[in-house]
């Protein structure tokens, strides 16, 4: 019984060995252990099953263990007894043999020595084992010459090797035997004495008592068959006792089993539904909880699904709606727009008031065109319409020639477009026609709002991702401004007029572009400091990104006060390039907006001219690192 | 000058404005409105040129451009108000030799139109030959091993280019505006279209092509190698 309660110890201990949080730092010969019992930590934590079988198995170990202790004890105390009581009876038996001997109720003799040997003689058992006897005298009548003790008889060495506390009880025993002739009352004790010609002590039961004149007698059971009976209880209770500890655990798995496979079957269910699967269903099996459970799952997704199907319709409907309109909006356009062009080109042949009135509606008509053009493509976007026609082509290329149109608002504007390009050529899978579009928006859009300042576009390339930052100079984004820029026809400052005659819808198209490659475009922006588009997309068509090659903002403000270098001109260099775009562009800034500039900023802080500078250069807080600074990924 | 060009459009406005613009770049135009009636107008007139539209009532634009094609080599320019790729692309393979998408400004209407007219009148006499086909520039006329060919005039015009610079690599922005005569290069997807067309019509097995070469990344090319 001790096995099983050892081997329930065990396992508890071992429950107990489970990780815990460990604060320190293993050493790298530890960490592979460590690791696995991270992972069986792991394991133990995420499933409900395994908690509810190693706690089955340890609970019903200690109750196994109790319950079996217990019943050994019983057991071995009825053997114990039922031993007793036999060998009690036997032990009668011998006395009143003994006392029969006339011989021995005469005072001890010569010949008492042979009668005593003859006497154990007698008693022993004619074969094995099964108990010893000796026959001897009271202490105060032994030693020479009189017969001392049991050598000649076989089980005893000397007397003193009787247990003093047995002896001395028989010989109190022999001292009240004239008081009233009270009967002798044989004395017991459980010893451990070594038997015959043996060495070792076995243990048994020693019974002793007084008989004849000045004799006692002793005999001795040892406990040998007892304690095998015992033993091989012992190991059938222990061998029972984990047989039911494992079936208990067994069937503690197989239950939670029933319960927990529907409970997984239900999550994994939940996850393909968030996934996107709609036509995901549990089998609904009886009419119990679990039953329950999958029927008002099913219901959930049914409902869920009708819900979705209702809105795709609908928007299905808007977005046809849409498209529609803007198709059959574009042939009377057509027939206006021609008409428009033969009323410009007669202009010469009209009044100033008609001929103005030509000119409006010839460039007013390119405008709503442009506007139909991007409504149209976003009503594309949204009905899912969009392909993307990636080939490999070199991005840095793109950039330059989708600058022409933003190249020439930015002469009119006095103001100049530096390009920070690698040399080698930057080759990915994109769509030409949308990246285009991309950078001829974030272009436009820099120039437009640049505040007359500069524009940096950086490009870079790492092996898995090509990169285009636009930066310029302006008024920068609010907080919370760099998610809404990318909103459909928001505008930063509803007050504010637009020149270059954007349609509200170019960032927003350019959003949707980025993510059709699997690609980002981020917006950075700090008042003051100007803002920040980023676009990040995958060399390889498809392709998961994880990080770009540029960083989205730019270096924190303290770095770049004294940044101004006369010799800086346009680098060539955009690999791991992180020179604040700045640098360069408040130089050029300074040169060409000359005194201008003067009542906006000091040449230095050029950049960060804006409500925050409004007291001059030296008014920035030493830890307004990142003031304001607004960073949203727009990620798709 | 031949200037003799049908409008097949079912929006009458922008019908009558086409001829407005065609008239006064000293072209003839005649009109047909409707799908059904626009092969009857098209063998009644002889136009030099068709502009369809793509969405008509009765026969679509699609069709009747076959139709046409079917019959005559004579220039087709399709106005569309769908410049989704697949749209594009159907309309080209269904014989289209250019493509305008709506809104579209006049000057574009008559550059392209113009283009599509500008034939080298009186070209030198000079025969081109690659591989087993010979082209007679002069005669408009090409050969396989004897045989004539029915090239549409837009497909012989991109057959002389490429061979005139036999093993020269073409890009197809530079055969957009050789061919096509477009300034700025603009949409590739002709060019791919018409050297399909072009190979299904000269090659012994278009799938595997030995006359026009696709040079992978770059262009095409004419002759084996």
């Amino acid at each position: 019984m001790k096995g099983a309660a050892a081997a329930g110890d065990a396992s508890y201990r071992s429950w107990l060995a489970r990780p815990r949080p460990v604060a320190s730092r293993q050493s790298p010969i530890l960490s592979g252990s460590h690791r696995w019992l991270r992972r069986v930590g792991d394991r133990y934590r995420h499933s409900l099953q395994l908690r509810v079988v190693t706690a089955t198995l340890i609970l019903s170990a200690v109750v196994v263990s109790v319950l079996g202790y217990i019943l050994m004890q019983h057991l071995v105390a009825g053997i114990y007894a039922n031993m007793e009581q036999s060998s009690t009876t036997i032990f009668d038996n011998g006395r009143t043999y003994a006392g029969n001997e006339t011989t021995f109720g005469q005072p001890p003799g010569s010949q008492s020595s042979a009668a005593m040997l003859a006497l154990a003689q007698d008693l022993n058992p004619s074969q094995g084992t099964q108990y010893a006897v000796d026959v001897t005298l009271v202490p105060q009548d032994q030693g020479p010459p009189v017969y001392s003790g049991g050598e000649a008889v076989g089980f005893f060495g000397a007397v003193p090797v009787l247990p003093a506390k047995l002896t001395s009880a028989v010989l109190n025993e022999w001292q009240n035997r004239g008081i009233g002739g009270a009967p002798q009352y044989p004395q017991s004790e459980w010893v451990s004495m070594p038997l015959g010609s043996s060495a070792r002590p076995e243990p048994g039961l020693l019974i002793g008592a007084p008989f004849g004149s000045v004799y006692e007698l002793y005999y001795f059971f040892p406990l040998a068959a007892e304690q095998q009976t015992i033993a091989s209880i012992q190991q059938s209770l222990l061998v029972a006792g984990i047989a039911v500890v494992f079936l208990l655990a067994a069937i503690a798995w197989l239950v939670t089993r029933w319960v927990v496979v529907p409970v997984r079957l239900a999550a994994q269910g939940a996850r393909r539904l968030s996934a996107g699967e709609l036509d995901q269903r549990m089998e609904v099996r009886g009419s119990d909880e679990v039953a329950a459970l999958a029927a008002s799952f099913n219901e959930m997704a049914a409902s869920l699904q009708e819900k979705l199907a209702e809105l795709e319709d609908l928007s299905q409907v808007q977005r046809q709606f849409v498209s529609d309109v803007s198709h059959e909006l574009r042939t009377p356009l057509t027939t206006i727009k021609i008409a428009s062009d033969v009323l410009f080109g007669a202009r010469d042949e009209m009044g100033p008031a008609p001929a103005r009135s030509a000119e409006l509606m010839q460039s007013q008509l390119e405008r709503f065109e442009v506007l139909l053009t991007d409504l149209l493509e976003i009503s594309r976007y949204d009905a899912n319409a969009a392909t993307l026609d990636a080939e490999p082509v070199d991005i840095c290329g793109i950039v330059l020639q989708s600058a022409d149109v933003a190249q020439q608002l930015a002469e009119r504007r006095g103001t100049k477009i530096e390009f920070r390009v690698p040399a080698e050529p930057c080759i990915a899978e994109i769509d030409r026609r949308r990246v285009e579009r991309i950078m001829r928006n974030l272009l436009l859009n820099a120039v437009e709002h640049g505040e007359d300042k500069d524009t940096v576009v950086t490009v870079a390339v790492d092996s898995a991702a090509v990169a285009v930052s636009v930066r310029d100079f302006g008024v920068g984004l609010r907080p919370g401004e760099a998610q809404l820029v990318f909103d459909r026809f928001w505008r930063a400052d509803p007050a504010r007029a637009r020149t270059s005659g954007g349609t509200g819808l170019g960032l927003a198209i350019a959003l949707e572009d980025a993510r059709l490659h699997g690609g980002w475009l981020e917006a950075w922006g700090e008042p003051g400091r100007g803002s920040v588009f980023r676009l990040t997309l995958p060399r390889t068509a498809g392709a998961e990104l994880h990080g770009s090659p540029l960083p989205l903002s730019p270096l924190p403000l303290g770095t770049l006060e004294d940044g101004i270098d006369a010799t800086a001109g346009p680098v060539v260099d955009g690999l791991g390039d992180r020179v604040p775009a700045a640098d360069a562009a408040v130089v050029t800034m300074a040169d060409l907006v000359g005194p201008a500039a003067a009542d906006v900023a000091a040449p230095g802080s050029a950049d960060l001219a804006g409500p925050g500078a409004a007291s001059g250069p030296g008014a920035i807080e030493p830890d307004a690192d990142q003031p304001e600074s607004t960073e949203v990924g727009a990620r798709g | 000058m031949k200037g003799r060009v049908l409008v097949v459009d079912d929006d009458a406005a922008l019908a009558e404005m086409l001829g407005i613009v065609l008239r006064g770049e000293g072209f003839e135009p005649t009109f047909v409105a409707d799908g059904d009636r626009a092969m009857d107008v098209f063998r009644d007139t002889k136009p030099d040129l068709v502009l369809l539209d793509l969405m008509l009532p009765g026969m679509d634009g699609i069709d009747v451009c076959r139709q046409i094609r079917a019959e005559s080599g004579v220039p087709i320019v399709m106005l569309t108000a769908k410049s989704d790729t697949v749209d594009v692309v159907l309309g080209l393979e269904s014989g289209a030799d250019d493509y305008i998408v709506k809104p579209f400004q006049s000057k574009v209407l008559i550059a392209r139109v113009r283009a599509r007219l500008r034939r080298t009148d009186d070209p030198a006499p000079e025969t081109l030959t690659i591989g087993d086909v010979t082209i007679d520039v002069a005669g408009h006329s090409v050969q396989r091993a004897g045989e004539p060919l029915n090239l549409t005039p837009l497909e012989f015009d991109l057959l002389v280019a490429l061979a005139r610079k036999p093993r020269q690599v073409f890009t197809r922005e530079v055969l957009l505006e050789q061919v096509w005569g477009y300034r700025h290069a603009a949409d590739t997807r002709l060019v791919n279209v018409h050297v399909q067309r072009l190979r299904a019509k000269i090659e012994k097995d278009p799938e595997r092509p030995e006359i026009v070469v696709t040079v992978r990344g770059v262009g095409y090319k004419a002759g084996p190698g």
